[in-house]
């Protein structure tokens, strides 16, 4: 067996989920979800239980949780953290379902490998392997999936991960987009690394990486057809080698103490920072004008109406580190290639918990909160 | 010049607010017209540096939230009809009607189309002539003249598969209901912006002179606002009422007389349903005759729906600027934007969703002003 299949197999026999051991309840009654205005004034899946914000924490909460039982982890990260022996591995899965397949920057390919990758590295974790699952609509061009294909392994040897197991399985059509990819990854986590939301505490220092909402409003402006004067491209990007670097050991052998890392991807900046604060039951203060937002960014936002703090990322992190290493791992963030734009944007506090509170450029403040479901352009 | 950044200098907002503080000396009630500038305003926490004696009352300028429900109802009507690709602004899918909203239509498997522009609904029907093509014409005057011009655009096509649910709605009259209400406490207007970059300002002399009411026309960016705030105050220490134009990059008097012609062909005034306000006359505008033929009301015969309003809902007194929002009882606990009981929750443009989702922190605060 390769390392990475003994790993796959540590990582059965870890979690001993089994069909014996599984318990899940009888059924899931949505009219006794606890919640006080849970998703029962829908019957049905809405676009907003995808969109990474209250609705899909909801359908965590109510559905899949009580559904699952004693089987489901009781950390619910993007990310599993499992001890095999004396290793620690990270283990992470993500479906994509981008539209339009192909975009200014990338592909849905790029995003199915960086997207995982990410996932992992936002853990501390040195990304080993990925599986891969694609899910065809009938009638797709070979020559689209050739493409995405290609930019996957492309992607794949950027990122330095292989793609170990994977599946195929095509659907009616009209019973897909096209393509859905799957990945779902397995990383390395070194020894006195312990990234998690729990260790954010006041005082931190929040960094991100860079500019901010480019993914989003690229993907925007092809799908839509919009054109906004300056050609953004996706900010697509494996972050592990940041991570890496952020984590550099000092003279002392010691790592900087970075508590906890975020891509903000669906949702933004905006649902990162909430779900850290939620979490950790910490605030965050941020200073709105110390956010880097492109001017492109905050043009095409500011016509189609939306805030650039939750237009999503697939490039950047947003870290929570120790007030005392923060000048060190910021300057070594700017050494990066990906992060060159990185930026202190706020602090922890012990104030307002669960809240994230931006300071305006006027003084005055404004809470931003996590985005219900999908963000809508606004009709004028 | 990016129009933008400019307009948000905090230096130069600085200088305004020291004028306006140096000339208000006594309370000042005034309204802001566009939900635009109440979602700029709160969102940049500019009611939260002005002298506390100037009050901004919130106006019902939110397109979204003074469209009826009676009107949401036959939206999620005809885009439930299987040969039907209804086409909307973002932000209409997630107002409630009375038992849905568009979204839920959408998952049970409408045919709901987000689209930027109605000449893209247009598109939409050329490309599918087998089905019907409905845009949700809903707004102010500022959305109009792009729904005259799908409309108009449809015919010169030929089309027949094209239509309009139509409920546009016209602020110089929702100003004068305002007025004559007895509970009016407005004092002075901050006229919206874009509404006069495309009708110009004619209207606004008489209801200033009738109402002794200063009208100062306003942009949507902070040093814009701050801008309206200083000629008003200044007008009404003076106990002037004039209309003065705050935001002469955009607004030209005479506005913009293309795109009033085309309302003009297209559109004709009638009497309006304003949510939670009630019938203002002749504050709408509706097909006129000769396109009365692309009204979806007519086409798909949906005149037999009635609406049931949420009786816990305070929206009308918070779009009339009788109550901010955290005054209504229901604000985040039975409504919020996850679960809103009525419109004002759902834009972001409304009062009540711009309240929730940024001014959580000091309802004290605001409770004081």
């Amino acid at each position: 067996m390769t390392a990475a299949e003994t790993a796959v197999t540590a990582v059965a026999a870890v979690t001993g989920v089994t069909a014996e051991t599984a318990k899940t309840a009888e059924t899931v009654d949505p009219a006794a979800w606890s919640c006080p205005a849970p998703l029962r004034d829908s019957p049905t899946i809405v676009m907003g239980h995808g969109g990474g914000g209250a609705m899909s924490a909801e359908l965590v909460e109510h559905l899949f949780l009580p559904a699952f039982g004693e089987a489901a982890a009781t950390e619910l990260d993007d990310c599993a953290v499992l001890a095999v022996g004396s290793a620690r591995l990270a283990f992470s899965t993500d479906s994509y379902v981008v539209h339009p397949l192909f975009f200014p920057g990338g592909s849905i390919g790029e995003l199915a490998v960086n997207g995982t990758v990410n996932d992992l590295a936002m853990s501390g974790a040195m990304p080993l392997c990925l599986s891969t699952a694609f899910i065809l609509e009938e009638g797709t061009p070979l020559a689209d999936l050739a493409r995405i294909a290609t930019a996957m392994g492309a992607a794949a040897r950027r990122a330095g991960v292989r793609l170990v197991t994977g599946d195929t399985k095509v659907v009616d059509a009209g019973h897909g987009h096209g393509v859905f990819v799957n990945t779902a990854g397995i990383g390395l986590i070194a020894d006195g690394v312990d990234i998690r939301p729990a260790r954010v505490r006041p005082g931190d220092a929040v960094l991100v990486s860079g500019d901010l909402g480019v993914h989003g409003i690229a993907v925007l402006s092809c799908r839509e057809g919009l054109e906004f004067g300056t050609a953004l491209e996706s900010d697509t990007a494996p972050l592990h080698g940041l991570v890496a670097t952020m984590l550099d050991r000092d003279s002392s052998g010691q790592h900087p103490d970075v508590h906890a890392l975020r891509d903000p991807t669906r949702g933004g900046l905006a649902a990162s920072l909430n779900e850290i604060a939620r979490a950790a039951g910490v605030g965050i203060d941020i200073v709105e004008r110390s956010v880097p937002v492109p001017a492109a960014v905050a043009d095409a936002c500011g016509v189609l109406g939306l805030d650039p703090l939750y237009v999503a990322n697939e490039g950047k992190l947003v870290a929570f580190v120790a007030r005392d290493d923060a000048d060190r791992v910021l300057a070594a963030m700017r050494r990066h290639p990906n992060g060159r734009g990185a930026a202190l944007i706020g602090t922890v506090v012990e104030d307002h918990p669960a809240m994230v509170v931006a300071r305006t450029a006027f003084g005055a403040t404004r809470v931003v909160d996590l985005p219900v479901g999908e963000q809508l352009p606004r009709i004028c | 010049m990016r129009y933008l950044e400019e307009f948000r200098d905090p230096e130069l907002a600085e200088r305004l607010l020291k004028e306006i503080h140096a000339v208000t000396t006594r309370p000042w009630a005034l309204m802001e017209v566009c939900g635009g500038q109440t979602h700029s305003i709160i969102r940049h926490g500019i009611d939260q540096l002005l002298p506390e004696s100037i009050e901004l009352i919130h106006g019902p300028g939110c397109p979204v939230c003074v469209t009826p429900l009676e009107i949401i109802d036959k939206a999620l009507e005809i885009a439930s009809r299987p040969e039907v690709i209804f086409c909307s602004f973002g932000d209409m899918l997630r107002v409630p009607g009375s038992r849905a909203d568009l979204f839920q239509v959408k998952s049970t498997g409408g045919d709901i189309r987000v689209v930027y522009s109605p000449l893209d609904a247009v598109t939409l029907a050329v490309d599918n002539p087998d089905r019907q093509v409905v845009f949700f014409g809903i707004g102010f005057e500022t959305t109009a003249p792009a729904n005259a011009m799908a409309v108009y655009q449809a015919r010169q096509l030929g089309l027949r598969n094209f239509s309009l649910l139509v409920s546009h709605v016209l602020v110089p009259p929702a100003m004068a209901a305002i007025m004559e209400s007895p509970a009016c406490r407005v004092q002075a207007f901050l006229a919206a912006g874009h509404v006069c970059s495309v009708m110009g300002t004619d209207e606004y002399p008489p209801l200033a002179e009738r109402y002794r009411v200063p009208i100062v026309v306003t942009g949507f960016e902070p040093l814009d606002i701050l801008e309206g705030v200083r000629q008003a105050v200044v007008q009404l220490e003076a106990g002037r009422h004039t209309v003065d134009n705050a935001y002469p990059r955009a607004v030209l008097a005479e506005g913009n007389p293309a795109a009033r012609a085309m309302l003009h062909a297209v559109f004709e005034v009638t009497d309006r349903a304003w949510r939670g306000i009630g019938t203002i006359p002749r504050s709408g505008w509706r097909l006129s005759p000769d396109y009365r033929e692309f009204d979806a009301e007519l086409r798909f015969d949906v005149g037999g729906l009635r609406a049931d309003e949420s009786t816990a809902c305070r929206s009308g007194e918070v779009l009339q600027g009788l109550i901010k929002p955290h005054e209504c009882a229901a604000f985040g606990a039975e409504c919020t934007p996850r679960h809103p009981l009525g419109a004002t929750m759902v834009s972001s443009e409304g009062a009540c969703a711009a309240y929730y989702l940024y001014r959580r922190l000091e309802p004290a605060r605001a409770g004081a002003r």
